[in-house]
This record gives C-alpha cells, structure tokens and sequence, in this order.
C-alpha cells in the first residue's frame, strides 16, 4: 500500500509538487499521469525516500519514509526515471550488489535472481557491461533491479519511456502478470499506457492533484463519450437528417477524409437512432462506431483547463 | 554491517574494473620512488631508515587522495545512481562509511605495495623496523584524512574536478599550517594561544609524530578524530540535500 497525505516540496519559490493526497492498494496499478514537469517524479522521489518533503508524509505499507526509511525502503521496489546503473559493471555484478545491499538470505537471493533474470530475458547479457546494452535492456536491468526482493510495492517512473513498440508491449506484460497481489505506482505522460495498465488514474499538473478516477471514469467525460461516428460516401444529406434527431447535440464532419460524428444530448443513446435513420435513407455505411471517449481529449482538458 | 560491506565492495571493484586502481598504483609506486630516492636523498644521507621515503607522502597524498575521492559522490550524482543507492535500504552513514572504507582499503592497498623499498633499507642496512611501522600506520591514517576530507567535499558538486581542487586546497591548507613560516606569519597577529591552537591543526606536525616512532595517543586521536569529522560533515551534507 502507498498512502501520500497532503505531500508537498518546495524549490525555493517553485512549489514542485502541491499538498499531493493519493493512495493506491494492493491489486491495483495506480497511473500518476501529467504532463512533463507536472510534479510526478518529485513526488516518485518523496515517497522512496530519495527527497524529503518540505511538509506532509507519505507511507509505504504502513511505514512512514521519514520515520522509517529502512523499513519503507525494503518493501519498496523503485525504478527511477531513466533507470540508472552503474555502468561499468556486468548485468550479473549489478543485480548481484542489488542482492547483498538488501541483505537477502544467500538462498532466497540465488532463487529470485533466476528467476528475475529469466522473467526479464536477461540470460544472454548476464556478463556484459550496462554502458554497453541497449536502452532497452538497460531499462529492463533497472526493471530487474526493482523486482529482485520480491516487494509488495513497485514504483516505477516512465518504465516504458523510449521503448519500442514490442519492448513497451513486454513491459507492460511484466507489469500486468505482477499486478494481482502487489501494490503498483507508475508515472507516464503516455494515455495509451493507462489503457493498457491502469486501473486507477491520478492526474496531476503544476504539481496539483485534478483528477482521481478509473479510466472509463475518465472516458466519460469526454465529449465523444457515447458519440456516433461513420464514413458514408454523399452524405450530404444525411447530415441535415441527423441533425433532425431529438437525440443528437451536434454533428461534425472531419475535413480531411469526410468522416461523421454525432454528438449525443447529455446522457441520450442514438447508436440506435443513428442506424435505424441511416437505413431507412438506404445510405451505404462502410462503417460504424460507437465512441468511448478520447483519454488525450479529456487529459488536455483536465489539464490546460478548459477550451484547450 | 552487510550493506557497508557490499557498498565497499562494489566501489573497490569499479576501481579495478575502471583502471583507475591500475594508473593510481603506477603513478603511486613511480613516485613514492622517485621522491625518496631524488629529492629525499635516500643514498647520500647515509641512514638506514625510511624518514626521505615518509617525509614525501604528504605531497604525493596532497595529488592521489583528492584523485581517489573526488568520484566518491559526484560521479553518483552525475551519473544518478544517487538516487538508486539512496532509495535502496541502506542509511546514509552506511552508504559514506562503504564508500571511504573502500578508498581507505585501496590506498593502504598502495602503501602494501611500496614494500621493496622496506626489503631494501633491510638489506643496506639494519633499521629500526618498529619505527618503519610506525611510519606507514602514520601515512595510512594522514591518507584516510585525507580522503575523509575528499569525500565530504566530494558531496557537494557534481563535478569531480570541483571535488578535486576543493580537495586539495583543504589538504594543502592542512598540511602548510603547521609550517613555521606560516606560523611566524600568524605570532604577530594573533596571541600565542591561538597560533598554539593553529598548529595543532596541522596534519604534518602529527604525521611526523608518529612516523618517528612515538605512537602518542593524542597523534592517534587527531586522526581518527579529522576521519570521524569530515565524514560526518559529508553525511550532514547529503541529509541537507535531500531537503534543499
């Protein structure tokens, strides 16, 4: 469990992060999402202890990080942002010294680190330097890292940051498959992430708290929440039709590839009516959509304020 | 304990790894050589001891130690495994102790390694081989104070060269303030108790306490003392930059 309480730092005049409240249990992916500079790492950096907050507490598992650093440190499994190493040493040494810093039992220590390096396909760079691996192994020795005691609380900032496509997708797996019984904070200013990971949302910006909600949550505030989109070749009849309908707020059409979308009235349906219409006009639809809602939509909004 | 150890351990290693330990010893050896046997004038003095030999260790230290401990926190920094060796569960003074034990180690390590000039003054000769001890324990504990100094500096910057001359600016200050010339300096200026006081600052004046043979208490005490000191400063420092 990490419980944040009114978690504030100051540089100088700069207020870095802002009576930052926040909580996630076990079982859940908590995704601390906001725009560069928002806040998210200093916070990161609050709760594992590396920087002391200028006022509030934060606790890792019941253990506040001021009070009881070691104890809030062993529960804790942290990547920082751009996953550090010591470069000159081989996969093997580092992971190694991760082992006796901790202080595992040698028995313990042997199975975890097979078992961590198999997780992260680390056996063929085992003896190799860090300077020399790839970015995207060398974020998945930091992954490595964080795991290796086997901690209840995993931290990680931007884990996926300057992966490819596939490093991203076998990173996320990581951390889905380790999601069930463990508490899970990551930092990202990627939405597609939090589709992909989260199950909670808290996004910050200027070092503020906006926003606490479930994905979906977020998606339905969205003005395409629940809107109708579709692509039919002449429309421009139809287009005075739908607006006709009681249901439907407003329609726009892309300019680019004349593409429809139809707002609904707040908290009317009209996937239905908008069919039902389109049939008996006997217009060829090649294909139709109902919107869930745009993340980047909503995370503009919440986060430049409205009218962004 | 076990942290400090795999601390010490992972510093000792990067030092091999990196070949920093290998250009330290070269350099080390080279010119504790040199040192004693051109500008010590180890032959023409006739005496079989090692006075020339230890009489030049401050000045090499003055060079190596800075070099030794100016990566200590700064490169850490730099490099941001700060924040990884910080957020792992070790306490600062763990993390500092590992850290100087390692460099300490490594330096006494060097020293070890200036044996033949021992083997030598043995075979020319029939020296008191308990002062000789004396001697070296000396030079160890002047080198430890030094990179005590070098690592609390160390601290403070990001940039090892930063660390370097702040380093041996402190070590230089140490070592000239028990000169006489710097005290004749101060015996106008200041009453007598003081420029007492001044030069018992002085690392050469304890240095060469020991390394002639007198193992005082207090000598012992002025280096333990000087290590504690600066090491508790470079912890203080690390707390206060967790808050800045």
């Amino acid at each position: 469990m990490i419980e944040a309480d009114r978690l504030t730092r100051c540089y100088g005049r700069l207020t870095a992060v802002d009576a930052l409240s926040i909580r996630a249990e076990p079982g859940q992916v908590l995704g601390l999402l906001g725009p560069n500079g928002a806040g998210k790492s200093t916070a990161m950096r609050m709760i594992a202890g590396f920087l002391a907050p200028t006022s509030g507490t934060a606790r890792v598992c019941g253990h506040d990080v001021q009070r009881e650093p070691l104890a809030a440190k062993r529960a804790l499994g942290y990547l920082p942002e751009g996953a550090p190493s010591y470069g000159e040493m081989t996969v093997r040494e580092f992971l190694t010294f991760i082992l006796r810093v901790r202080a595992l039992p040698a028995e313990t220590g042997r199975r975890r680190f097979e078992e961590v390096v198999a997780h992260l396909q680390l056996e063929e760079v085992l003896e190799q330097c860090i300077d020399t691996l790839s970015k995207g192994l060398r974020r998945r020795v930091g992954l490595a890292q964080a795991i290796l005691h086997d901690p209840p609380v995993l931290m990680l900032d931007e884990p996926t940051d300057g992966l490819d496509p596939n490093q991203k997708h076998a990173v996320r797996q990581l951390i889905d498959s380790m999601a069930r019984e463990r508490t899970i904070l990551i930092s990202t200013h990627l939405l597609e992430e939090v589709h992909a990971l989260c199950n909670r949302v808290v996004i910050i910006a200027r070092g503020k708290l906006l926003a606490d909600a479930t994905p979906a949550e977020l998606e339905a505030r969205s003005r395409y929440h629940g809107a109708v989109s579709f692509s039919a070749p002449g429309s421009g009849v139809s287009q005075e039709m739908l607006g006709r309908l009681p249901q439907v707020a407003a329609i726009e059409v892309d300019p680019l590839d004349g593409r429809i979308t139809a707002f609904p009235r707040p908290g009317a349906r009209i996937l239905e009516p908008v069919e039902n219409l389109l049939r008996e006009q006997g217009l060829e639809v090649s294909e139709i959509q109902l919107e869930r809602g745009r993340l980047d939509e909503v995370f503009r909004q919440i986060t430049m304020g409205e009218g962004a | 304990m076990t942290p400090v150890i795999a601390i010490m351990r992972r510093e000792l290693r990067s030092y091999f790894v990196t070949a920093v330990a290998y250009v330290f010893l070269v350099i080390f050896l080279v010119l504790a050589g040199l040192l004693t046997f051109y500008a010590g004038d180890f032959y023409e003095r006739g005496l079989a001891d090692l006075q020339p030999f230890f009489a030049m260790h401050p000045w090499l230290y003055l060079i190596l130690a800075p070099a030794l401990s100016m990566r200590m926190w700064a490169e850490e920094s730099k490099a941001g495994t700060l924040e990884l060796l910080l957020t792992l569960p070790v306490t600062l003074v763990q993390a500092m102790l590992g850290k100087f034990l390692a460099a300490w180690l490594f330096l006494g390590l060097a020293l070890a390694l200036t044996f033949p000039i021992w083997v030598t003054v043995n075979y020319l000769g029939d020296p008191d081989n308990g002062v000789i001890f004396a001697g070296y324990l000396g030079s160890w504990l002047m080198a430890g104070a030094f990179l005590a100094i070098g690592a609390c500096l160390s601290t403070l910057t990001r940039s090892q060269v930063v660390a370097f001359i702040l380093t041996a600016l402190v070590c230089v200050l140490l070592i000239l303030v028990g000169q006489p010339q710097v005290l004749d300096f101060f015996q106008g200026a200041l009453p007598r108790k003081l420029v007492n006081g001044v030069a018992h600052l002085s690392i050469l004046r304890h240095f060469e306490a020991i390394a002639r043979g007198v193992l005082d208490v207090r000598d012992l005490m002025y280096f333990l003392f000087t290590i504690l000191a600066w090491l508790t400063a470079g912890v203080l420092v690390l707390d206060l930059k967790r808050s800045r």
